[in-house]
C-alpha cells in the first residue's frame, strides 16, 4: 500500500509540476478516487462496512424468504412460527428457554464450544429466539434503507429546488421544512405508527421517510446556494444549458458528498427511531417482529431472563454503530480539511518525494 | 556594517501528505541586515510563503523543518513555545496578503494594536491607546482619532493593509515579513503602500523580508533578491545583478515573461476608421443596478456606458476593483439584467431578452472566466465541458462531437488524450486553455475574457497570451478583454477603454491611451504600474511623488 502510494505520488509530481501538492490537498473533495482512498484508510469505517455487509448477508439468509413466487430456504433450522418444546436442561433453577450457546470448553467445566439447539434461547411460548432476532434485524435493516432512500430523495429534491431558485420558492419550501421540524419526530412516529403500523413494516418506513428529510434538505439547500454562485454554473448557462440540466448535471454531482454523508447518518437515526417506536408500541406490531418490539415485550424479564434483552440490544447497537461509523468515515473522506494525525514515526520517516531536477 | 537581523542556513521544510514527505523548501541560505530589503520571488508553489511562515514555526502540524533560523543571534527552530511567543510580534512581525482575513472582524483595529502592545510591553490601557493612535497616524490612515475605533470592514482595502502594517510595527520589530503585501490591492493603492513601507523601513531601520511574485514590486523595493523554484533557491544576488545580468535560465525566463508596459509593437486596427463594419457588440447608455436587498440600498454598478466592438478587434477594458468592468462583461452576454439602455450583439437587441431569446445569441458569444479552478465543473471530464455548448446547440452528437472536441483541443495545444481528464488533474494554465477551448467551441463572433490571466503565474500568463493572440488572428473573433493589468492589455488590445466607479472615463486606440492619456485617472493608473527594472522604476517613482506634491 505504502509502496503503491509512493509511485502514485511520483507520477503526479512529474505530471503536474508545482501543482502536485496543491492538487492532492485541495481537490480531494471533488474526486471519487481520492475520496475512496481516504475512506479505505479510515479503519473504523472499513471495519464497520465489513460488519454491516456481513451482518446483512447473515441475517437475511438465516430464515426462509419469500421472493415473489419463489421460496428461498434459510440455513437456520427454525422459523419464527415454529413452536418447539421449551427446554429447561442446563438452565438455572426454575428457568426455561435459556440460551444453549456456549463458548466455555469442556475441560474448564463448560458445555463445550457449540451453538446448541437454541443459541439465543426461547421466548415464553417456546419460539426460537435466534429466529426472532433474525427476523427483527431484517425488519430494522429494511426500515433503515427505506427511510434512507425516501428521506434522501425528498430532502435532496426539496433542498435542490429551494437552493437553486431562491426567492419565494425557497421561502415557501423552507417555511414548510421549518414547520415539519417543529413537530417532534417521536410524535409523528407514534401517529404514523398508530395508523399504519398494522399495514406492515414497509408502510411504516415509507411514512416515516416522508418526515425524515428536513435536515438533509437544509444542508442540500446550503450547498446549492454556494455552488450556484460558482463560475462553472455561469459557464454552463452561457453554453445554453437549461435550469434542469444545471441542477442535475452540474450542481447535484458536486453536492453528492454532503448528501451521502447525511443520508448515512439519517439511516442510523432511522434504525433507532423504529426501535423506539416499536418499544412504545407504535411501530411494528405483533405478530410481526422487530428488535424494538422484542425488547418491549420482554422488558419485565430483564432481571430473570436477561438474554431476551441482550441479543436484540446487541444487534441494534451493532447496526446503528456501524452505520454511524461509515457515515463518519465518509464525512472525513469528503472533507479535505480532515487530516490524519502525524505520528512520531511518520515524522522521522525518510519517505520523501524526489523533485525533478533537485 | 549594520546589525544582522536574520540568518537562515540549510533550511529545509517538508510536508507530510498522504504518507510521504513533500519537500517544500530545500537548503535555503539567507542573511538579512537591518535597514535592508530582501525579496523572495518565485511562482506559486515555489515555497516562498512556506519559508516566511517557517521562520517563526507557524506552519501546520504536518510540516517538518530542519536547519537553522537565527533571529538576532537566537535560534528559532525548535525553540520552546514561550521563546517563540516572545519573538513573534516583538522581533518578527508579519504583514499578510489579505488584510480582511488577517484582521479579526469582531474587534476594532485600535483594540488589535493595543492587544499586540500590551502582550509584549508592560503598558497601561491609556498609554497603549496613545501609542496605537501614534502608530495609526504614522501609517497615514485618515482621521486617526475616528479610525482607531473602526472595525476592519469599515475601512477600504488599502486602509486595512495600513492598519495591519501599524499592528506589525507596534513593537518596532527588527524584522518585518511581508507576504505578498500588495497582491490583493489595486495598482494605485499598491504604489502608496509600497511608498509607506519604504519610508517606515528608513525611519525605523527594520529589515524587510518581502515575498512576492510581482517583479515590478521587487524592482521597486528590493536590495537583494532570492529566486526560488520548486523549493530550490536558483539564484541569489543584488537587485542590479538579478535584473540586469540574470545567470540562471529560470530567472531569465521569469524576467522575460513579465509583460512590460509600452514594449509591444504597434498593431493596426483590423478595419479602417472611415468605413467601420457593423459592430459585434454595441452598448448604448447602459446602466446596471444591483437591486436593493433588505436594508442595503440599490447599487448602481455601471452608469451610462457606451462601447462598440467591431469584428476582429480586441478591446481592453481596464479599471480598478469595483469599477464595474466585470459587471459590463457579464451583462454583455446576458448573464446580468440591465436597468437602462440597450445591448446589441450581432444586431440583436438583448437588453430585455428572456432566457429563450438568449439561447439564440449563445451561439455567437463565448466567455472565459477569471478563475479556471471554479469555472470548470470538477465532476465533468474536460472533454464533456468543452463539448457541452456544441451538444446543447444541437450541432453534433456522439462521434461527431468527440471529433470536434479533439479539434478544439488541438487548437489550444492540449493533447487529445486530455479529453478524459478531470479539471483537478490539470495545471492552472492548462485549465485556462480548456476555458478558451470551451468558449470557442461554437466559433463565436464575440469572446468576453474576464481577467483570464489574473490567477496565473507570469510564465504561464505569457504562454496563454501568445495562444490567445494566435487564435484571435486565425479565427478573427472580436474580443472584450477585461483586466486590471495595464501591461497585459497593452500586449493584446487594439483599443482600450478605462473605467472608474462605473463610468467610462476614457476610450481610444491603444497607443493614444497609454502614451498620451487625457484623463487624470488614466494617467495615475499608468504611472502607478511598477516596472520590472530597478533603475527605471526609481525614476518613475520619483516622478510620481513629484506630481503628487
Amino acid at each position: 500500500m505504502a509502496k503503491k502510494n509512493t509511485s502514485d505520488v511520483e507520477t503526479t509530481t512529474q505530471d503536474g509540476g508545482e501543482n502536485a501538492i496543491f492538487n492532492k490537498e485541495t481537490e480531494g473533495l471533488s474526486q471519487g478516487q481520492i475520496v475512496l482512498r481516504r475512506f479505505v484508510r479510515h479503519r473504523g469505517a472499513m471495519t464497520s462496512l465489513f460488519i454491516i455487509v456481513g451482518l446483512i448477508l447473515f441475517v437475511f439468509s438465516a430464515l426462509d424468504q419469500k421472493i415473489g413466487p419463489f421460496k428461498v430456504p434459510g440455513w437456520w433450522h427454525y422459523g419464527t412460527e415454529d413452536l418447539p418444546e421449551l427446554r429447561s436442561e442446563g438452565c438455572k433453577e426454575g428457568l426455561v428457554g435459556c440460551p444453549t450457546f456456549s463458548l466455555r470448553p469442556k475441560f474448564l467445566g463448560g458445555a463445550g464450544f457449540g451453538l446448541g439447539e437454541h443459541p439465543f434461547g426461547q421466548d415464553d411460548i417456546g419460539r426460537d429466539y435466534f429466529a426472532l432476532v433474525m427476523r427483527g434485524a431484517q425488519r430494522s435493516i429494511m426500515v433503515m434503507f427505506v427511510i434512507g432512500i425516501i428521506g434522501g430523495t425528498l430532502g435532496t429534491i426539496i433542498g435542490a429546488i429551494s437552493g437553486f431558485y431562491r426567492g419565494w420558492i425557497d421561502a415557501v419550501l423552507m417555511r414548510f421544512t421549518d414547520f415539519i421540524i417543529t413537530i417532534p419526530a417521536i410524535i409523528i412516529g407514534s401517529v404514523v405508527g398508530y395508523h399504519f403500523g398494522n399495514l406492515g413494516v414497509g408502510f411504516l418506513a415509507f411514512y416515516l421517510g416522508l418526515f425524515a428529510w428536513t435536515g438533509l434538505s437544509r444542508l442540500v439547500r446550503g450547498e446549492f446556494l454556494t455552488l450556484r454562485e460558482r463560475e462553472f454554473v455561469d459557464a454552463a448557462r452561457v453554453a445554453g444549458a437549461s435550469n434542469r440540466r444545471i441542477i442535475f448535471k452540474h450542481i447535484l454531482p458536486n453536492a453528492v458528498g454532503v448528501i451521502i454523508v447525511s443520508v448515512t447518518l439519517l439511516m442510523s437515526g432511522a434504525i433507532l427511531l423504529e426501535t423506539a417506536l416499536s418499544y412504545l408500541g407504535f411501530g411494528v406490531v405483533a405478530p410481526d417482529v422487530s428488535l424494538g418490539l422484542l425488547i418491549s415485550q420482554y422488558q419485565d424479564s430483564f432481571t430473570t431472563r436477561p438474554w431476551l434483552f441482550w441479543y436484540p440490544g446487541l444487534f441494534i447497537i451493532t447496526i446503528a454503530l456501524s452505520i454511524n461509523f461509515i457515515g463518519d468515515g465518509l464525512r472525513d473522506a469528503f472533507d479535505p480539511r480532515q487530516r490524519r494525525r502525524i505520528t512520531k514515526k511518520d515524522r522521522e520517516s525518510a519517505k520523501t518525494v524526489k523533485k525533478a531536477g533537485a | 556594517m549594520s546589525e544582522q537581523v536574520l540568518k537562515i542556513s540549510d533550511f529545509n521544510v517538508d510536508f507530510w501528505v498522504d504518507g510521504v514527505w513533500y519537500p517544500a523548501v530545500i537548503d535555503m541560505n539567507l542573511e538579512l541586515n537591518a535597514g535592508k530589503v530582501t525579496a523572495i520571488v518565485g511562482e506559486s508553489g515555489s515555497g516562498k510563503s512556506t519559508t516566511a511562515l517557517g521562520l517563526m514555526s507557524l506552519l501546520a502540524s504536518n510540516a517538518r523543518m530542519s536547519g537553522s533560523v537565527q533571529v538576532k543571534q537566537e535560534e528559532m527552530l525548535n525553540a520552546n513555545a514561550s521563546t517563540l511567543r516572545k519573538f513573534r510580534g516583538r522581533e518578527v512581525a508579519y504583514i499578510f496578503q489579505e488584510p480582511m482575513t488577517a484582521l479579526n472582524p469582531v474587534y476594532t483595529i485600535g483594540f488589535q494594536i493595543v492587544e499586540t502592545l500590551r502582550n509584549h510591553f508592560d503598558m497601561g490601557p491609556t498609554q497603549a491607546h496613545a501609542r496605537a493612535l501614534e502608530l495609526i497616524t504614522l501609517v497615514d490612515i485618515p482621521e486617526p482619532e475616528k479610525s482607531i475605533s473602526k472595525y476592519p470592514h469599515q475601512l477600504s482595502g488599502g486602509q486595512r493593509q495600513r492598519a495591519m502594517i501599524a499592528q506589525a510595527l507596534a513593537c518596532d520589530p527588527g524584522l518585518l515579513v511581508a507576504d505578498e503585501p500588495t497582491t490583493a490591492l489595486d495598482v494605485t493603492v499598491q504604489a502608496e503602500i509600497l511608498d509607506l513601507m519604504r519610508g517606515l523601513k528608513d525611519k525605523l531601520n527594520s529589515a524587510i523580508l518581502l515575498i512576492t511574485h510581482d517583479m515590478g514590486v521587487v524592482a521597486d523595493m528590493a536590495d537583494e533578491i532570492l529566486v526560488m523554484k520548486d523549493g530550490i533557491t536558483v539564484e541569489h544576488g543584488t537587485a542590479d545583478q538579478i535584473f540586469n545580468n540574470p545567470q540562471h535560465p529560470y530567472t531569465q525566463q521569469l524576467l522575460g515573461a513579465v509583460p512590460k508596459l509600452g514594449s509591444s509593437k504597434k498593431r493596426a486596427l483590423p478595419y479602417s476608421e472611415n468605413a467601420k463594419p457593423a459592430p459585434v457588440l454595441k452598448l448604448t447608455d447602459v446602466t446596471i443596478e444591483y437591486p436593493k436587498r433588505g436594508r442595503i440600498p440599490a447599487f448602481t454598478a455601471v452608469k451610462n456606458f457606451n462601447l462598440e466592438i467591431y469584428p476582429g478587434e480586441i478591446v481592453g477594458l481596464v479599471g480598478e476593483s469595483g469599477s464595474g468592468k466585470t459587471t459590463v462583461g457579464r451583462a454583455a452576454i446576458g448573464l446580468l439584467p440591465i436597468k437602462d439602455g440597450t445591448i446589441e450583439i450581432v444586431g440583436k437587441d438583448i437588453s430585455h431578452a428572456t432566457q429563450k431569446d438568449l439561447s439564440s445569441i449563445r451561439r455567437h458569444t463565448g466567455i472565459v472566466f477569471q478563475d479556471p479552478a471554479s469555472s470548470l465543473n470538477p465532476r465533468l471530464p474536460i472533454g464533456e465541458s468543452i463539448g457541452e455548448p456544441i451538444y446543447l446547440a444541437g450541432l453534433a452528437k456522439g462521434d461527431a462531437l468527440a471529433h470536434m472536441v479533439e479539434d478544439l483541443l488541438d487548437q489550444v495545444e492540449l493533447p487529445r488524450s486530455y479529453r478524459n481528464r478531470y479539471p483537478h488533474e490539470l495545471s492552472g494554465g492548462q485549465r485556462q486553455r480548456v476555458g478558451i477551448a470551451r468558449a470557442l467551441a461554437l466559433t463565436p463572433d464575440l469572446l468576453i475574457a474576464d481577467e483570464p490571466t489574473s490567477a496565473l503565474d507570469v510564465s504561464v500568463q505569457a504562454r496563454f497570451l501568445d495562444l490567445l493572440q494566435e487564435l484571435q488572428e486565425k479565427l478573427k473573433f472580436a474580443c472584450l478583454f477585461i483586466s486590471h493589468d495595464l501591461a497585459v492589455v497593452d500586449i493584446l488590445s487594439h483599443r482600450i477603454a478605462v473605467m472608474q466607479n462605473g463610468l467610462l472615463v476614457e476610450e481610444g486606440d491603444r497607443d493614444s491611451i497609454l502614451q498620451k492619456p487625457k484623463n487624470d485617472y488614466t494617467r495615475r493608473l499608468i504611472s502607478a504600474v511598477p516596472v520590472p527594472d530597478p533603475a527605471e522604476q526609481r525614476i518613475r517613482r520619483e516622478a510620481r511623488l513629484a506630481t503628487k506634491k
